[in-house]
């Protein structure tokens, strides 16, 4: 029987985070649609806290199946898992069902299926699976590319439900990659590229071209003793740079609309009548205002459990959901919001300890993408709600309220932690 | 490398985020935001506006209070329509224009329905107003005014504009306050401190409950209700005998300085300026440039002081010790500057102080003036002397009353003659105007009459000042219960006052003796210009007159300025006499006197430069 060897073998650190994530993230959407005038039970399904305990209660039935399936089960079943998530994208556009405008579910009678949620894990294992298959070599550019397509067939389908922001997850899984030997080029290009656009639009092309001159001579005169200069790859470096750059500013002025413009503006600053930009602040970025005036009220300590008004007053939008971090910040304060943080900080280093003594690659593979994935989401919404990035709608992980997702997240932790436990068995 | 990368950039995200947040909750964060949080209403309990009274405790303002009916239209409901506008006293047709009205405003926001019901109908209505939903009745509290004078030095009340809220952190859109005289100056007082509620309520603006429970709530604080120094009856008395005139009148107390009266005319009802028709109104009046009701003559009206300034020149002269009250001028019906012979009415002949100032002779104080010049080897320094003496009796600069306007007038220095001359390019001959209270001297009624204050306690006056008592406690404020003294030592006044008992006696001013009272005054007749199509022009002169009664015991210590009157002892002296006999004897005997000055007008007179045609001036028929 191996559930007795998994539950001593499990990694209890990362189960306490988990579970301190989790019981800290019910606390604030019980605080976000708490309201006091309807004085119901914890249970009640008709409120968010009520269905969120629910969906609490699900993922732990779920984590006792996760852990009592054999470990080789996710390995052999990724590839079946793939295809069957891959099925549910695409009966999404006869028979999924719209919520504020984007069709992503599934109408399940008692819940709505979010297929997106599934596609995280089944992608996580099916890229495992690709890249630890002994024909594969991941310098070849030929398995690049289907572990490129890997990646890209569930988020190309997610795109058009329309939700951009799930699909964006998926190139997280590009740090699996890395870790197997992907040239970094690709990561220096990528970052590289980011740079020139922000840059662009901040300063303009004129100065993006006199920057990089100037780190270009720089570079020859540091490196003209030893080196020789290899003029040509550098000229067209700087010919493909200055191009881009300036398709930058096509795009942005041509392709994109003006309420993406508004969110550049807003995030970068480009909008220079305090103003024009306050008005901005208040219509475009409403919701990152209105969450970042919440964080802010909270000061060091917080306004305490049920005390926050903005909260109270349901100023910041889909604060249960996306903007619960607000919620922390308005409530807890400083210490708050820094121990979600940390803690966020310490699973995911947690995580990447335990892929990285996995004999087994699949596993650690899995373990990349599981870190990956979570990684991504951590960053992008905490980033969007203390406005240091662009407004990204994806939920906080094992925090923000929905079913699917806490059961997809807890799916993609428990997997890697059921594998970690049988790091130490031969494989069947 | 490839095993650090995501670990490292885990971290650099984690403390990218910790720096963040501490920006955020740490250095923007700042303790007083209750009111900004857009999460929490504050609502206001305000206190009642202190009640004014004169000095004798009889009221001069009070409150009332005012229902209007409100409509929000959003929240309207199908109603009765004929029986609601019954109730409200108003048609159908007019009911519906006003809600439509109210509907183009906001449909969120309240609107005035029907405003100022009167009492009765707000007894009737206030039970069934239930029944109509969306809308209700507000209760705005107004000032009552319980006189129709002392509107110059009452003020007025308004609602607060952006640069109050701007300046006064206290105040919130829509709140009143004092915008002129006392209602501002002592806005504190009388205002009192608003109490405030803190309500939690939600993005769709809904209340949700008090916040914290009520614990940040405070209680409103109660207005304080003052004495004034006025003293109704006089100052009602004043505004009726200005009827038709235009000046200013002060009437003080010399032994505390406490204003008995100030007047300016024309004034106008302080009701005009309350409530709804305020705003109206006040354009009406501050429209009128020409006889400019809203201004108050009385502590800004800056204009040549006449001959009552001779006083102060005999004052300084006997101070610097250049003559004695029995050194002698011969007047020649006027006086030479140079080869320019100026004028004089004193009918000629040899003038002693005394003389001097009881026919106002232009001729003796000419001589005096130069006399305290020529004592200095230089002009500056008697200059020096001369302004040092002058501004000791609160001339040429803000007496430090409590409203808050007026002007300083004008006592010119040295340098302003350098400015005007050249250095040392004048002499006291050049100025000599100044002798006689013409020239570049300015002074406000105000000032003026603490100038015969500080004659009338021979030497000392107290700021002039209009507030007696806060919540009947007398007030205890050093700058008002303090004396100033001038530079002029007491045993100088006696001549002086001397001579204008003797003005009453004989002078210029026997024909206004008030029987039974001895009092001390000045005449004054100013001549003053105005330019009419770019041609400076002569306007009949102003009538002024100063004085304090009884002369031996000063209980009243005033000035009149009355534009254009002509001789001081006209209309100035008619109606300074009057208000020393109904100040002190409280009732007026000499009935013909008064009938006259309470019909005449000057309007003809006012009317004279507006005419385009030619016109005389300083015509004797009355």
């Amino acid at each position: 029987m191996a559930g007795k060897s998994v539950l001593k073998r499990l990694d209890w650190f990362s189960v306490l985070i988990y579970v301190l994530l989790v019981g800290i993230g019910w606390v604030n959407i019980y605080s976000s649609t708490f309201s006091e005038e309807a004085n119901q039970s914890l249970f009640d399904l008709s409120h968010s806290y009520g269905k969120q305990l629910f969906f609490i209660g699900a993922s732990f039935i779920s984590i006792l199946i996760i852990l009592t399936l054999e470990a080789n089960f996710y390995e052999r079943f990724s590839s079946i898992l793939y295809i069957i998530t891959i099925v549910l994208l695409l009966g999404l556009f006869p028979f999924g069902k719209t919520i504020a405008g984007a069709t992503s579910w599934y109408d399940m009678g008692f819940f709505n299926l979010q297929p997106s949620e599934i596609a995280k894990v089944a992608t996580a294992l099916a890229l495992a699976k690709y890249l630890s298959d002994i024909q594969t070599d991941i310098k070849r550019r030929k398995d690049q590319l289907y572990g490129f397509l890997i990646i890209c067939i569930p988020a190309i389908l997610i795109v058009p439900q329309p939700d951009p922001g799930s699909a964006l997850v998926f190139f997280a899984l590009i740090f699996v990659l890395f870790r197997e030997g992907l040239p970094l080029i690709y990561l220096g290009i990528g970052i590289l590229a980011i740079l020139v656009f922000i840059t662009t639009l901040m300063f303009g092309t004129i100065w993006v071209g006199i920057g990089l001159s100037l780190i270009l001579v720089l570079f020859l005169l540091l490196k003209r003793a030893t080196f020789k200069v290899p003029i040509i790859p550098l000229i067209s470096f700087f010919a493909i740079t200055i191009v881009f750059s300036l398709s930058v500013n096509f795009v942005f002025n041509n392709v994109f609309e003006q309420r993406h413009r508004d969110r550049f503006s807003l995030w970068l600053r480009l909008e220079k009548d305090p103003k024009k930009l306050e008005e901005i602040r208040k219509t475009i970025g409403y919701n990152t205002y209105q969450s970042e005036k919440a964080i802010e009220s909270g000061g060091f300590f917080g306004k305490g459990f049920l005390e926050g008004t903005r909260t109270k007053g349901d100023f910041v939008p889909e604060q249960h959901t996306d903007y619960i971090f607000s919620t922390v910040g308005e409530e807890w304060g400083f210490i708050g919001t820094t121990t979600v943080v940390v803690l966020f900080s310490i699973l995911l280093l947690r995580l990447v300890h335990l892929s990285e003594r996995q004999k087994h690659p699949f596993s650690r593979m899995y373990g990349y993408g599981v870190i990956s994935i979570l990684f991504i989401h951590y960053f992008i919404n905490i980033g969007m709600v203390i406005g240091v990035l662009p407004t990204v709608g994806i939920p906080l992980p094992f925090f923000s309220y929905g079913g699917s997702g806490l059961l997809g997240f807890t799916a993609l932790l428990f997997i890697l932690l059921r594998l970690d436990a049988n790091r130490l068995n031969e494989w069947v | 490398m490839k095993k650090l990368l995501l670990s490292s950039i885990i971290i650099i995200i984690g403390i990218t985020f910790i720096g963040r947040l501490s920006y955020l909750q740490i250095f923007s964060f700042s303790e007083d935001q209750l009111l900004e949080d857009p999460a929490i209403k504050a609502v206001y309990d305000y206190p009642e506006r202190g009640y004014i009274y004169d000095r004798t405790g009889k009221l001069l303002v009070a409150n009332q209070h005012a229902y209007d009916v409100m409509v929000i239209p959003r929240e309207v409901k199908p109603l009765d329509t004929l029986e609601f506008c019954s109730l409200l006293g108003i048609d159908k047709p007019k009911f519906i224009e006003k809600l439509r009205k109210a509907r183009v405003y906001s449909p969120r926001l309240p609107s005035v329905l029907v405003p100022q019901l009167s009492k009765e109908d707000y007894a009737s209505l206030q039970e069934k107003m239930r029944k109509y939903e969306g809308f209700y009745i507000q209760k705005r509290s107004l000032r009552y005014y319980d006189t129709q004078s002392g509107a110059h030095v009452l003020g007025f009340i308004s609602e607060v504009n952006e640069g109050d809220l701007k300046r006064n952190p206290y105040y919130v859109a829509g709140e009143l306050t004092g915008r002129t005289g006392i209602e501002k100056q002592y806005e504190e007082l009388l205002r009192g401190k608003k109490g405030v509620k803190y309500i939690q309520k939600n993005r769709f603006n809904r209340d949700i409950g008090p916040y914290k429970e009520g614990t940040l709530d405070t209680p409103p604080e109660q207005g304080k209700e003052i004495h004034l120094t006025l003293d109704k009856a006089l100052q009602e008395y004043g505004e009726l005998l200005m009827n038709g005139k235009r000046g200013g009148i002060v009437a003080l107390e010399p032994s505390s300085g406490e204003i008995l009266a100030m007047i300016s005319g024309p004034t106008y009802d302080p009701a005009l300026l309350v409530g709804r028709k305020r705003s109206r109104n006040y354009t009406r009046l501050y429209n009128d440039s020409i006889a400019k009701p809203t201004w108050n003559r009385a502590i800004s009206a800056q204009s040549s002081p006449g001959s009552p300034f001779k006083a102060l020149n005999a004052l300084i002269a006997l101070q610097e010790n250049v003559l004695t009250p029995t050194t002698t001028v011969r007047c020649y019906n006027g006086f030479y500057v140079g080869r320019t012979k100026r004028g004089c009415h004193c009918g000629g002949g040899i003038r002693d102080m005394n003389s001097g100032i009881y026919k106002s002779c232009n001729a003796y104080f000419a001589n005096t003036f130069r006399k305290i010049y020529d004592k200095f080897p230089t002009t500056d320094e008697g200059m020096d002397v001369w302004e040092k003496h002058m501004k000791s009796f609160g001339l040429g600069n803000y007496l430090g009353y409590d409203l808050p306007d007026g002007l300083k007038g004008r006592i010119p220095s040295k340098e302003y003659y350098d400015r005007w001359y050249g250095d040392n390019r004048w002499a006291s001959s050049y100025i000599i105007s100044n002798s006689i209270g013409q020239g570049e001297v300015s002074v406000t009624p105000i000032q003026l009459a603490n100038m015969t204050a500080a004659i009338a306690n021979r030497g000392h006056y107290f700021t002039p000042h209009l507030l007696k008592k806060i919540d009947g406690q007398n007030i205890d404020i050093p700058a008002f219960t303090v004396a100033k003294k001038t530079t002029i030592d007491k045993k100088h006044f006696e001549p002086v006052i001397k001579g204008m008992t003797d003005v009453y006696k004989k002078g210029t001013a026997r024909w206004v003796q008030v029987p039974g009272i001895e009092i001390a005054g000045k005449t004054g007749t100013v001549e003053n210009f105005t330019k009419i199509d770019s041609v400076k022009t002569q306007l009949t002169d102003h009538s002024v007159f100063v004085a304090f009664a009884p002369a031996d015991n000063p209980k009243i210590a005033l000035a009149v300025y009355i534009e254009h009157g002509y001789y001081g002892s006209r209309y100035a002296g008619h109606i300074a006499s009057l208000l020393i006999e109904k100040y002190l004897k409280g009732e007026i005997t000499r009935k013909g006197l008064e009938k006259k000055m309470l019909e005449k007008t000057l309007e003809h007179e006012y009317a004279k430069p507006y005419s385009g045609q030619p016109f005389k001036i300083n015509e004797y028929g009355w």
